[in-house]
């Protein structure tokens, strides 16, 4: 079961703000879904490697060439706020 | 050609007939603008005003292609079904779109889709559900919502969709149309918004078999902006079979009994018969015993995916702002409350809480080891057999608002579905027939679509789609009636 402290530690987590009134139903939903997922602590898993791939593939690697960037007015064109050359964000202060 | 003659060409019908000069590929776009301006279903959350202009020898010529919104297209709205990116414009086109573009096919539009792909109805689309064509009470199944209904209602000749644990294969099941889920790795990933990376796999919804192989061909292959994409082995052909014979089935008792609606489980059992009559053996001993254990493990495994990818939306590059007056984090955490659908959020929250100090191990870590059972699993199973075949969906598509208020109602729609997705395996659904569900909300009884599930193994999609050939034509589903 999942309390409402746990909640507030994960969104912290999550940079998620909730609402007072999403608190409580988050709580709930969370803990009947892991409820269901608690299913999986009956299987014996002993030994059994976690899967990292499902698909055979070794790594490949490309030739470390220069090339063509997204112009920066580009990549600043859907910034919701930009100054000069950046993006512009609050101060960690504000 | 008048325009009902135009809709019902299938798009391979309709590249023919666009390469032997009896078709003018303007006249089909418009044809198919109108109707998809028109749509009272919601199946479309951007149109295109004129077709883009493409090669005259092209293998496509000119048709129409109704694309997901989480695909990224160059100076078209791609927004993920999502407030948090409303009206977001990429700078680059997804290369799954792009490959197809190059053959020939012309954007008409953006279609509808759950949140993030996060759904199993459209009912969690920031711009509002979609309506199924064979009974508009009735959600279309989702992610791809938008896409099937659009096949199938015939607003577009083919969609393009997503697929991360059934989202191709149960919208298809519920509009009565073709979607196929590839191989892991099979198509490039670069350009689609991200919602679980090691499951999500682009592939085309279609009215038949002969387009999705069609659409297929021109898809796969390596891109060298997705380190996971791969070389297919093979060209994809278009499949000619019409017989099964030698072909091995397998029928899991884990996938095909418990759960599962009478209606859905009866028109299972006939396409069996007609694939037995085909020359198919049909063995019901094969087992994937952990397949069972597939949502739940799914339902740790993609949110934890989830949690990490839906770190970028933090209202600096793209995408909303909450209103300023806060500190930097106030903003991440404001923008994200604002932005984010209740159904995105709870995964978010999931996926954060499995990967967090002191919960890894026993969820995140113990998923990917029932993960790792379920491919064992598969792979046993075809040594038995060449495809594993099931319902597409525990059930026939259900109404509107009847499963939002327990989240784990809603996610038992993908219980058949999600085991092949964790395998990283091929999965096709094709229609095979109808059944009648309990009234709908305005108390009228429809006839519903049902969906067959094949699976085989990692790139045998060529096979695959053989087989699906041979029993859509004993099958002989028709789903003209919905697009009238």
């Amino acid at each position: 079961m999942i309390d409402r402290d746990e909640v507030l530690h994960v969104a912290r987590l999550a940079r998620l703000a909730l609402s007072e009134e999403e608190i409580e139903p988050m709580a709930r939903e969370l803990s009947g879904v892991l409820d269901h997922i608690a299913k999986i602590e009956e299987i014996d898993l002993d030994g059994v490697p976690p899967t990292s791939h499902v698909v055979e593939v070794t790594g490949r690697l490309r030739a470390d060439e220069p090339c063509e960037s997204l112009p920066r007015e580009v990549a600043l064109a859907q910034a919701p706020a930009v100054s000069g050359d950046g993006f512009l964000v609050p101060s960690p202060q504000a | 050609m008048s325009m009902d003659e135009l809709i019902e060409l299938s798009a391979a019908a309709a590249a023919q007939a666009l390469a032997a000069g009896e078709l003018d590929a303007n006249e089909l776009f418009g044809a198919y603008r109108a109707r998809a301006q028109a749509d009272e279903l919601n199946c479309f959350t951007w149109l295109a005003s004129e077709p883009a202009p493409v090669a005259s020898n092209s293998p496509f010529g000119g048709v129409p292609l109704a694309v997901k919104d989480l695909f990224c297209t160059e100076g078209a709205p791609s927004q993920s079904g999502s407030r948090i990116l409303e009206g977001y414009l990429p700078p680059y086109t997804a290369t799954a779109v792009a490959r197809l573009k190059d053959a020939g096919a012309t954007l008409l539009g953006k279609t509808n889709q759950d949140e993030f792909a996060m759904g199993s109805s459209n009912e969690n689309s920031a711009f509002g559900p979609v309506l199924n064509p064979w009974d508009r009470t009735r959600v279309p199944g989702g992610s791809s919502g938008g896409s099937a209904a659009a096949v199938a209602a015939g607003l577009a000749p083919w969609a393009l969709g997503t697929d991360t644990g059934g989202s191709i294969r149960q919208p298809a099941a519920l509009c009565g149309i073709v979607g196929m889920k590839p191989t892991y790795g099979a198509v490039s990933r670069y350009g689609m918004i991200a919602f679980a990376s090691s499951l999500d796999q682009a592939g085309p919804l279609t009215r038949d078999v002969t387009d999705a192989a069609l659409m297929l061909r021109h898809m796969i292959g390596r891109d060298e902006r997705d380190a996971t994409s791969l070389r297919f082995p093979e060209q994809i052909e278009l499949p000619h079979a019409d017989r099964l014979d030698g072909v091995r089935l397998g029928v899991p008792a884990e996938l095909s009994g418990e759960g599962i609606e009478a209606g859905v489980l009866e028109q299972f059992q006939r396409a069996l018969t007609l694939a037995r009559e085909l020359g198919a053996t049909v063995n019901t001993d094969v087992k994937l015993p952990h397949a069972p254990h597939g949502l739940s493990a799914y339902y740790v495994i993609a949110p934890a995916e989830a949690s990490s990818n839906l770190a970028r939306f933090d209202g600096v590059r793209y995408g909303l702002r909450a209103p300023d007056g806060q500190d930097l984090v106030g903003m991440y955490t404001r923008t994200r409350h604002d932005g984010f659908g209740a159904e995105v959020k709870r995964r978010i929250m999931l996926g954060t809480y499995a990967l967090s100090a002191g919960y890894y191990d026993a969820y995140y870590g113990r998923a990917q080891r029932v993960r790792t059972k379920i491919v064992e699993d598969f792979r046993s199973a075809f040594e038995q057999v060449d495809f594993i075949v099931t319902p597409t969906t525990p059930g026939v598509a259900f109404g509107l608002g009847e499963k939002t208020k327990d989240p784990w109602s809603m996610y038992l729609n993908d219980a058949l579905t999600v085991p092949m997705s964790l395998a990283g395996i091929p999965a096709i659904s094709i229609p095979c027939g109808l059944s009648e569900p309990q009234a709908s909300l305005d108390g009228e009884s429809r006839p519903l679509p049902v969906g067959l599930q094949l699976a085989g193994p990692a790139f045998s999609e060529n096979r695959l789609l053989d087989a699906a050939h041979a029993l859509e034509r004993a099958i002989g589903f028709d789903n003209s009636l919905v697009r009238a």
